[in-house]
């Protein structure tokens, strides 16, 4: 049964992939990607791969295709038909690099085998010791945020790099900050009323189910990276029902700019606090004398600090591109 | 209990997956934009509905993933409609107005809409 769903669902990758290089037009490309980012996290679950299908599924299908969107409606969806020489080098190069990933792809393990590099290092030392060392079930949440919390370091400062640099690219010369309104929506012709109605109903519900996906990560799938982007993701349909000068009096760009640098700071005091009491860096064992309850609070802290991060980078890029979009269109 | 459960839930999905087929070959068959979405956004929010019912009468030891049932339910039931009032409401604005098989148009449009 297992095997049937996996066919079926690859063949809708495949099948979506070709669309997307198939079809003209910009917004069509877009939904095939959000499509694509659904179809993909619907494969992790079925792969047991819970905590990465809920970041697909926030991320693949939800924000990044909203990010797109608001990059059409800026530019325009027509998508111009390519005009002069064939591109040879191309043409040449795409099937030699896919032939050399799939002879690279023959090396490698078997799907789910024991002897896999991945399943004879480390991994079952962390699920071994896991429920002893720091005792919450989630295992995967147990080694992002205390086993390998230097590497999930690195992925907050990442994307905290990546809210920087749209900021310095999309800023309008002059301005300061992502966000400054001066187009207002002209609410009499094409007033929203029953989306936003709805969406007014639902924002509380959606910023709630954020926090218990914040909170809950040490126990189910969840974490600071999903809750963020849904945190984001109401704030965003907030912007996109009500208009840009609203939800910016509502959600300040200058606090938001701020806040994705507080949540960086966050994470990495965690760890200097450690080092301040002369223990390595982000050993959490400084924060409480029994040793599992320190672990609790180090991983609290640290995915408050993630998901403060992810929740507000993703506010500042929705309000740099939609800047550029209101200004566009006025 | 689960004598009744049981058979209760296998009718519910079984219509449930019934339904959601209906609307595709509707959205596969039908003339123009309106129609296609009418077919796909009603059956949608009850098949989905009645999918979810099913799910909440197989038995479980807690009452936990029927509550969260019920919130994708409830989730469910406000989001779908209002996505298909979206849909419908973006394609007029975009000038798609309803044609019949051949092409024409179907209907009367209000007074001032060309």
């Amino acid at each position: 049964m297992e095997l049937l769903v996996n066919i079926v669902l690859l063949i809708l990758l495949v099948a979506t992939a070709g669309a997307l290089v198939v079809v003209r037009g910009l917004l069509a490309s877009t939904m095939l990607t959000s499509v694509y980012g659904l179809l993909c996290a619907s494969f992790f679950v079925t792969m047991d791969a819970v905590d990465v299908a809920f970041t697909e599924a926030a991320v693949g299908a939800g924000v990044s295709p909203l990010l797109l969107l608001l990059t059409v409606a800026a530019i325009g969806r027509g998508e111009p038909r390519p005009v002069g020489a064939l591109p040879v080098l191309a043409i040449v190069l795409v099937p030699v690099t896919a032939a050399l990933l799939i002879i690279g792809t023959l090396d490698m393990p078997p799907f789910g085998s024991p002897d896999a590099p991945a399943h004879t290092h480390v991994a079952p030392r962390y699920l071994q010791l896991s429920g002893e060392e720091i005792g919450i079930p989630n295992v995967v949440t147990s080694v992002l945020a205390s086993y390998r919390a230097f590497d999930t370091l690195g992925e907050v400062l990442v994307i905290f790099t990546a809210g920087v640099a749209v900021l310095l690219i999309l800023a309008t010369p002059g301005q300061r900050g992502s966000a400054r309104p001066r187009y207002v929506p002209d609410n009499h012709r094409d007033p929203h009323t029953i989306l936003q109605i709805v969406s007014r109903i639902l924002i509380p519900f959606i910023l709630l189910f954020a926090l218990y996906v914040q909170f809950h990560g040490e126990y189910g799938p969840g974490g600071g990276f999903q809750a963020g982007v849904i945190f984001a993701s109401a704030i965003i349909l907030y912007g996109l029902l009500y208009g840009l000068p609203t939800v910016c009096r509502v959600v300040r760009p200058a606090v938001v700019e701020w806040l994705s640098a507080v949540g960086v700071l966050i994470f990495g005091i965690t760890g200097v606090f450690a080092m301040l009491s002369g223990r390595p860096f982000l050993d959490y064992s400084v924060f409480a004398d029994d040793p599992v309850t320190a672990q609790h609070i180090g991983i609290l802290v640290v995915e408050l600090g993630v998901g403060i991060t992810v929740a507000s980078v993703i506010t500042v890029i929705y309000y740099a591109f939609a800047n550029q979009f209101e200004t566009a269109e006025s | 209990m689960s004598a009744i459960l049981e058979p209760l839930s296998s009718v519910c999905l079984l219509l449930g997956s019934f339904l959601l087929l209906t609307g595709a070959l509707g959205f596969l068959r039908f003339a123009d934009f309106y129609a296609r979405l009418h077919a796909c956004g009603v059956t949608e929010t009850l098949a989905t509905a009645l999918i979810i019912l099913g799910l909440m009468l197989q038995a479980t030891d807690s009452a936990l993933p029927q509550f969260k049932l019920l919130l994708i339910l409830l989730f469910v039931l406000f989001s779908s409609p209002t996505a298909s009032h979206a849909l419908a409401k973006a394609a007029w604005n975009a000038g798609v107005r309803p044609r019949d098989r051949r092409g024409r148009r179907d209907i009367a449009l209000p007074p001032g809409d060309r």
